[in-house]
């Protein structure tokens, strides 16, 4: 039967030539497209691997000019970096963590349909995402509840994600029942039920939950800006921001007309050097987690 | 022994002694869901009140619509209202299509590698932080030392460096333009998924009948994803008058203030800047309700000609 299907589908349809002339020119407005996606990244890194000088010529395209790593020793250098690079570790571990257990804990008891008040609970989820409290409610409540300027504010208020439940609870669904109903026989508790069976049988899909609330703590800012003044518990993407614009106010006094004395007193390549140091993590976990993000997507959409 | 009483139909409150784990389980995540979603819905209260921090919610004057009304004669509000409009608007008609032909032509790509390879770069920015790719932004657009001006200014095509972030309209087309590249190559996601659900055989005929690559896709693939494009319409409606805080807290600056001040900045800046709770929670509930109406009213268009909307 193996033998036979390839020999059929070649007879039904033969493979698609690759090197025709319209597939050449949709490879090319295609490939466009996507170097937009990565030259910037490309300019970024090149310049800042540049000297002072060359950048203020404008003469950093796609590769460093005068390389040079000043900028990176400076960063590695700053110990409030480094700092800020281990807190956000931090955050993002404790993050995680929390909400992959709240996650589990909400979705798995929602897929078992003899569960009395389930409607209820899955409204209570589903409510909140349709309508928010907004941003102002919000801050007060985190205000009221002491957690303002402490690190718990990045953690506890975005815990958990309906989105996300709602991507877990339908790979649970998915799982036979029968493998519930033997467990019981053999007298587990819904507790072991879960960590026993189902876990273990959605390795992959935890894997795709932790990732997307990793990369969302990592990239997240504005709870910061909103809840942290110390520095201290700054994160790495609050500290970047504050870099970044401390070198536009240059650029902006520069448009101004004037102030260049400002703009060379400044060195040009920390801020390209500080978003490389801070997108580094993600580049690097980015295309092995790639093709979960992308199943998650039609998940959540199908299912939502 | 917990397998029998499990076959046996559940009388009274025996439902409770066999489920009781798993409420144990809601415990946790309900208690976040009451405290950190449903509590602040309730602040929501104070946007009809004279707000007072040390009276509370509960102790706090009730003065009807008087934040509402204040908040709409601030001079700020009709230029945060009207370019919180106007940016989420050319968003939606320059970003709204640029998925829907991306995914066709990712669609007609025949080698494999090559698809894959340019996926994974167009989902990329999709990844980053917006401080990410302000960041980038200031640098790649930077009106003397950015690689675009360096590079026209070298080819001789302009005589002084194109303000792209710091004049008022230049400003507004990055603005979109960031936005349309930051979020293209995700948005084909759903589309094609969209694609791949549309039954081969739809192809196999219009070939048979003498269509062409481009008839195909005019009249089998657009009709096939009509629907993933009404309802991703609807909800961007719905979305008119929601704007990130990120984006234009970021990409903004001083010098184009009167372009780049949105709901949400104005809002970050009157509540938590200022202090000025109660009047800061009216404009987030008045963006709230409007974008209620924007959705069902979008729906409710949809389905009077002759679409599935999304309820």
């Amino acid at each position: 039967m193996t033998a036979i299907s390839p020999k059929k589908d070649k007879l039904i349809e033969s493979k698609p030539k690759v090197w025709t002339l319209p597939q050449v020119i949709l490879m090319l407005v295609i490939l466009l497209f996507s170097l937009t996606c990565l030259l910037p990244f490309v300019n970024v890194a090149a310049v800042s691997f540049s000297s002072k000088s060359a950048i203020l010529r404008g003469d950093v395209s796609f590769w460093p000019v005068e390389f040079e790593t000043t900028a990176y020793s400076a960063i590695f250098s700053d110990p409030s970096m480094i700092h800020s690079l281990v807190f956000t570790v931090e955050i993002t571990v404790g993050y995680t963590l929390f909400s992959m257990i709240l996650t589990i804990l909400m979705a798995y008891p929602l897929t078992k349909k003899r569960l009395h008040g389930r409607k209820f609970f899955n409204f209570l989820a589903l409510f909140t995402m349709y309508f928010s409290g907004g941003t102002i409610p919000i801050y007060l409540n985190i205000k009221e509840l002491g957690l303002l300027d402490s690190p718990w504010a990045l953690i506890l208020p975005g815990m958990l994600s309906t989105y996300n439940m709602i991507i877990l609870k339908s790979f649970f669904s998915a799982l036979p029942n029968e493998l519930e109903e033997a467990a019981i026989i053999d007298g587990a508790t819904d507790f072991q039920v879960l960590l026993r069976v189902y876990l273990p049988l959605s390795m992959a899909s935890l894997a795709t939950l932790t990732l997307f609330y990793a990369v969302g703590k990592w990239n997240s800012f504005q709870d910061a800006l909103y809840y942290i003044s110390t520095k201290a518990f700054q994160p790495l993407q609050l500290k970047l921001y504050h870099i970044i614009k401390g070198s536009q106010a240059v650029d902006v006094a520069a448009m101004e007309g004037g102030a260049s004395t400002v703009a060379t007193s400044v060195s040009e390549s920390i801020e390209p050097a500080t978003i490389i140091f801070a997108t580094l993590p993600i580049l690097v976990v980015y295309p092995f987690v790639q093709r979960y993000f992308v199943a998650g997507v039609t998940i959540g959409a199908v299912k939502g | 022994m917990s397998g029998e009483t499990r076959v046996k139909k559940p009388r009274g409150l025996s439902w409770i002694r066999r489920d009781w784990r798993l409420y144990v389980m809601l415990i946790l995540p309900v208690a976040f869901y009451l405290i950190f979603c449903y509590k602040p819905m309730l602040g929501l209260m104070i946007a009809f009140q004279k707000f007072n921090m040390f009276k509370g919610m509960w102790g706090s004057k009730f003065i009807g619509l008087e934040n509402f009304r204040f908040v709409m004669n601030m001079p700020d509000f009709p230029v945060a209202l009207r370019n919180t409009l106007f940016l989420n608007l050319m968003g939606l008609i320059a970003g709204f299509p640029v998925p829907i032909v991306l995914a066709i032509m990712l669609n007609e790509l025949h080698s494999v590698p090559f698809k894959k390879v340019s996926q994974t770069l167009l989902y990329l920015p999709h990844f980053l932080s917006w401080i990410i790719i302000g960041g980038m932004v200031l640098q790649i657009f930077s009106p003397s030392t950015g690689i675009i001006n360096a590079t026209l200014l070298k080819w001789g095509w302009i005589d002084k460096g194109i303000p792209f972030l710091t004049d008022g309209p230049h400003w507004q087309f990055t603005y979109t333009l960031v936005g349309v590249w930051q979020s293209m190559g995700w948005g084909t996601i759903l589309y094609l998924s969209a694609i791949t659900g549309i039954n081969m055989e739809l192809f196999e005929a219009a070939k048979i009948d003498g269509a062409n690559k481009m008839q195909q896709i005019w009249h089998v693939t657009l009709p096939g994803i009509r629907p993933t494009i009404v309802v991703l319409l609807i909800l961007n409606v719905g979305q008119m008058m929601n704007i990130s805080f990120d984006r234009p807290y970021v990409l903004g600056n001083p010098m184009v203030q009167n372009y780049c001040d949105v709901l949400s900045t104005f809002v970050y800046r009157a509540g938590i800047t200022n202090s000025q709770f109660a009047r800061a929670t009216a404009i987030g509930l008045f963006q709230s309700v409007v974008g209620m109406i924007l959705i069902t009213g979008a729906n409710l268009i949809t389905r009077k000609l002759g679409e599935e909307g999304i309820w």
